[in-house]
């Protein structure tokens, strides 16, 4: 059970969130103006990554705040967490074990 | 019985205090400190049961969680348990046990024969066998293969007994309580971090409880004694025994279970804690889960009396039991020999020692040799015999190499084989921790290679093993853990004198050769013994095209069942790397899973029974709702009333009584389960703007309106009614079952796409009571609860609410409707909801007021096609497949969903479409789920065009009435549709879904 760090809250259960999918998909400011294939991009295109991937987490058993977290896919480590708007901490560059 | 197998003095039973037990019906007799293995080997007892496939006699094989073979079914009645290792099960008075997999009994079964059938039986035999015809699976293969093959009988009545769940956080939590695992929560306890110390056994010392050895001034007893009495002593110190950690998860998650009365005699369990699952956060975990030894793989090797070394030596020095007074040693090492030293020393006879190496050396080889005992170098054991215990073994040099023999055979007669083929370090935990795992070659086994989670590993688990290795192992492993965790470990204590034999080295050897080649003739070299699977499984396997370890596994079961493979999965894929020609690291390892051993249902289950399993939600007027005879339906975790039936009514009786009291005078509903969402903020009527598919922002005060969400892919998710409360303010209706998930959905808009809107969300379900009255007098009635009230249509039109007194209640009164009538939906504090209730029905009583429940609302909703969200809509259905194009605002530049109304998807002419349908026959109700087609006698596969959403019997219109969705079906009004059933076709008219008042003539009453 992962071990998530809310930046409200602190480190807290799986349990207590919601999975959000991929973070940084930013809704169109105006769909009307996407093609098809545009708008297609943005509502059904995921990153599928293998290694370190930023993605969106909801505390709705706790502060019900929405945030975003870097983990690893393969070893679920979570590098850190950061609020909706903050700039992502850079990601580390090798994969892989703990130390 | 006496217990002619015990030794006349030593071991960690107490001698004075005599248990009673039962097994397979005749009574014995052990002592305090036995498991039920030692007890049973104590009074001779070796046969335990008959194996899983060919109904071989087997016998106890280890001394602990490892065992693969001795099964037994523990206790009687609603607490027996299946499939329990004897090897496990502390024995306590009163205890009885039966043999599982015999049919009639152990000492004669019937299955037995399939032995003779052995050549047939191989890897895959029931998928081979049992393919054709398939009917016959349920009525008569399956039946036959469950009475053959199943185990134990798991019980008839619900578990009597109580589980609990505890969580702990951590900083150092060490697995296994052998001398690795005790130093190691030392140096972290020392260090002052808090520290878990769990075991799965009934005493702390591991290994070192089944060998004698001198540490320092101490022998090990005492040296155990100082170092729990130091542990103990430490306040964050928590050490707990027979707890197992059976799952590690991810971020040093563990899971443990204690087993707090299976020791107890069953008067000393009555209103205590069975068992209980820690669940355990560690910043740090140290793994000391040692090592078990591997059988070796020879022809017949799973006769009773055959057993592994290190397990005869631990009945031998820790149980005071003589497993055999004649013992062949079988070995590929000299860390074995350790047991034939300790066997002779406590009054057996070493009949031979076969030792698979042509040179065996050192220091045990040598103390061996000065006993006089006979080693057979270059040895093997390539047959036995015994019925039902081991007699003879049959002994033959062997060639370094051969796939045969060729030598000469010799007979030694016997009463117990111990066997060795090296150490597997139990990596269970460490491998589900995904911990890779690395080959040795030199010690022949799997250790602990790269980690994935914050933890450390020693003793034999990390390859240390001598005594000496583990105690510095363990305690480094403790120091860094503290250390990692921010502590500041005391200085390593110098380190004990130990007196402990030399090892020498291990020669693999993973199959002993048999007259013919491994996969030819009939001799069966047992690997996986739970399973009977042999070496020549495997050979088929790999024979038959099979290469991968995972595929092997599951075509042969090798490592199935309830020990895992714990004495198999090595021998297992070693024999397939001989095999398939590749070395043991290309094979690779089977994935270990969670549980390490098994764990109960209600252990994990802990308290979460019954009315706890999950929450229930009731609202305040259920009780009357209880009193008043009504069934209830589940709304999410909702109770609500179904219907409400009078005595001798049939279900359709009370429906169409309810629904008729609406239609000609006045219902009630309870509608406080209704999610409802107080929306404030300056920004509040933008925001209702892009959730909702129509236009918001010139929404009057105290004025109410219908809305659809949608997702962003233009799907209906939910609808309801939306009231302005103030020019910021906003209550929002959802359906019940919906509520949680649309308050997280403006949350996440909220939050995540539009923070600059000013604007904030708070459930206030169960802050309001609805009571819902509907009907042509549902004017009256109201007028007569709140006589102050102008309930004129100019005053009062519909969609608006005002505030007022109702039954002298504070209230918010709707004028909304769901069932086409004039209804009022009366909303009051939470906590008056049962008087309003009740002023309701007194109030109502002159008009012979009629509560209903959600059927009613369903059909009432139904015959005006009104849709249910869930029902109507299936997550591809946009308001426009609703025929709802009059709620999508063409004017709003932007919402929710509305740039996905023009996808080429959306726009499609056959999209499935909600319509009515009436069956040609009235009384015909068609099944909700039904397939509709447009050609009823079309070749099968019938291209299917929609299915029923809703169907029921209409009393008000006196005849059935269905919704469906039909591809194209705005288009089809007028024509015939079928719904072929498994016993009929039932042919139906494509209508408008709206049935009953059509032009809204009802809604002012």
């Amino acid at each position: 059970m992962l071990n998530i760090d809310c930046p409200w809250c602190g480190k807290r259960h799986e349990t207590e969130f919601r999975y959000g999918g991929e973070a940084h998909i930013a809704r169109p400011e105006d769909p009307a103006a996407l093609d098809d294939t545009e708008w297609a991009e943005f509502l059904f295109m995921r990153k599928n990554t293998k290694g370190y991937f930023a993605e969106r987490w909801l505390h709705n058993n706790g502060c019900r705040r929405w945030f975003n977290v870097i983990r690893n896919t393969v070893t679920h480590e979570i590098v850190g967490s950061y609020k909706m708007g903050e700039t992502p901490p850079k990601l580390p560059k090798s994969a892989g074990g703990a130390k | 019985m006496t217990q002619h197998f015990r030794t006349a003095s030593g071991g960690r039973i107490d001698r004075k205090k005599a248990i009673n037990f039962t097994f397979n019906g005749q009574k014995y007799i052990g002592y305090e400190g036995d498991t039920l293995a030692s007890a049973l080997l104590a009074n001779g007892v070796h046969l335990l049961g008959r194996s899983f496939k060919y109904h071989r006699p087997r016998g106890i094989v280890a001394a602990g969680a490892e065992e693969p073979n001795s099964m037994v079914q523990l206790g009687e009645g609603a607490t027996t348990e299946p499939n329990i290792r004897a090897t496990q099960i502390s024995l306590y008075e009163g205890l009885t046990a039966r043999s599982v997999n015999v049919w009639p009994t152990v000492e004669f079964d019937i299955s037995a024969i399939n032995g003779l059938f052995a050549k047939i039986m191989t890897a895959g035999f029931y998928n081979k066998t049992f393919m054709w015809p398939r009917a016959m699976w349920m009525k008569l293969y399956e039946p036959v293969i469950r009475r053959a093959a199943g185990w134990g009988k798991a019980p008839t009545t619900g578990d009597p007994d109580i589980y609990d769940h505890m969580h702990l956080h951590v900083e150092v939590m060490v697995v296994g309580g052998g001398p690795a695992g005790l130093m190691a929560a030392l140096a972290a306890g020392r260090a002052r971090a808090r520290v878990l110390l769990v075991d799965e056994q009934g005493e702390f010392g591991g290994s070192l409880l089944s060998k004698k050895r001198q540490i320092g001034a101490k022998d090990e007893m005492a040296w155990i004694a100082d170092m729990l009495a130091e542990l103990e002593a430490m306040p964050d110190v928590t050490l707990l025994s027979r707890s197992t950690a059976f799952g590690y998860y991810d971020h040093n998650y563990l899971c443990v279970l204690e087993q707090k009365t299976d020791h107890l005699p069953a008067a000393e369990r009555k209103g205590k804690v069975r068992q209980r699952v820690w669940h355990v956060r560690a910043g740090q975990v140290v793994l000391a889960t040692g090592a078990h030894e591997r059988p070796l793989v020879f022809a017949d090797n799973d006769r009773p009396g055959i057993m592994l070394a290190s397990s005869v030596q631990t009945y031998v020095n820790r149980y005071g039991v003589l497993p055999g007074k004649k013992m062949v040693l079988f070995t590929n090492n000299d860390a074995a020999y350790e047991t034939a030293i300790d066997l002779q020393a406590a009054g057996g006879d070493i009949v031979a020692i076969v030792d698979s190496r042509a040179e065996p050396s050192g220091e045990l080889v040598e103390a061996v040799r000065a006993l006089d005992i006979e080693i057979l170098a270059g040895y093997a054991i390539t047959g036995t015999r015994g019925g039902k215990r081991v007699e003879s073994v049959q002994v033959r040099a062997i060639q370094k190499g051969a796939k045969v023999y060729t030598s000469a055979a010799r007979r030694i007669d016997c009463d117990l084989v111990a066997m060795s083929g090296g150490w597997s370090p139990v990596v269970h935990l460490f491998s589900q921790s995904q911990g890779q795992l690395e080959y040795d070659e030199e010690k022949a086994c799997f250790l602990p290679g790269t980690k994935r989670q914050a933890q450390q590993v020693a003793g034999a688990l990390a390859g240390e093993f001598t005594l000496k290795e583990c105690l510095a192992g363990g305690y480094k492993a403790g120091a860094d853990a503290a250390r990692a965790t921010g502590f500041t470990p005391k200085r390593k204590p110098a380190a004990p004198e130990i007196d402990e034999p030399a090892l020498g080295g291990i020669e693999p050897f993973w199959v002993v050769p048999g007259a013919r080649p491994i996969g030819e003739g009939m001799a069966k070299h047992f690997v996986d013994l739970q399973n009977d699977t042999t070496a020549a499984d495997i050979e088929l396997a790999v024979r038959e095209g099979f290469e991968s370890v995972e595929h092997i596994k599951r075509y042969t079961l090798t490592g199935f069942g309830t020990d895992q493979g714990k004495t198999s999965n090595i021998n297992a894929l070693a024999i397939l790397s001989g095999i398939l020609d590749k070395p043991i690291p290309k094979v690779g390892t089977t994935t270990f899973r969670p549980p390490y051993t098994p764990v109960s249902y209600g252990a994990l289950a802990g308290r979460n029974l019954g009315d706890w399993s999950d929450p229930v939600r009731v609202t305040s007027i259920h009780d009357w709702h209880v009193e008043n005879g009504a069934l209830f339906e589940n709304v999410g975790q909702w109770k609500r009333p179904w219907y409400f039936p009078k005595t001798g009514e049939t279900m359709q009786d009370a429906l169409n009584r309810e629904c008729l009291a609406v239609r000609n005078g006045v219902g009630v509903l309870d509608a406080s389960t209704l999610g409802k969402i107080d929306i404030r903020g300056p920004d509040a009527a933008e925001f209702l703007n892009r959730i909702y598919t129509n236009a918001w922002a010139k929404l009057g005060i105290r004025r109410v309106r219908y809305g659809l969400m949608c997702h962003e892919d233009g799907m209906v998710f939910d609808d309801g009614t939306t009231a302005r409360l103030a020019e910021d303010r906003f209550l929002m209706t959802t359906t019940t079952g919906g509520a949680a998930g649309v308050l997280d959905w403006l949350e996440e808009y909220l939050q995540t796409e539009w923070p600059e809107l000013r604007v904030y969300c708070t459930s206030v379900t169960e802050q309001w009571a609805a009571v819902s009255i509907t009907g042509p007098t549902a004017g009256a009635l109201l007028k007569k609860l709140a006589p102050e009230m102008d309930l004129s249509p100019e005053s009062f039109p519909f969609l608006s609410f005002k505030e007022g007194v109702v039954a002298g209640i504070d209230a918010r009164i709707f004028r909304i409707s769901f069932t086409g009538e004039l209804t009022y939906e009366i909303n009051v504090p939470w906590a008056c909801g049962l008087a309003l209730w009740e002023a309701v029905m007194a109030a109502g009583a002159e008009f012979d007021i009629t509560p209903y429940g959600t059927e009613s609302m369903h059909i009432l909703r139904a015959e005006k096609g009104f849709i249910i969200v869930g029902q109507e809509t299936d997550g591809t259905t946009t308001p426009q497949d609703l025929g709802m194009d009059w709620i999508v605002s063409k004017k709003k530049p932007d919402f929710i969903g509305k740039r996905s109304y023009n996808r080429s998807d959306t726009a499609r002419a056959d999209r499935k479409q909600l319509v009515g349908l009436l069956t040609e026959a009235p009384d015909e109700v068609l099944p909700e789920g039904a397939q509709l087609v447009f050609d009823a006698n079309a070749p099968k596969p019938m291209p299917m065009m929609g299915h029923v959403t809703s169907s029921y019997y209409s009393a008000t219109l006196g005849r059935s009435i269905a919704l469906a969705l039909v591809k194209g079906g705005h288009e089809k009004k007028g024509q015939k549709i079928f719904a072929p059933l498994l016993d009929r076709t039932v042919t139906a008219e494509i209508v408008d879904p709206v049935f009953y008042d059509k032009e809204g003539e009802r809604l002012n009453g």
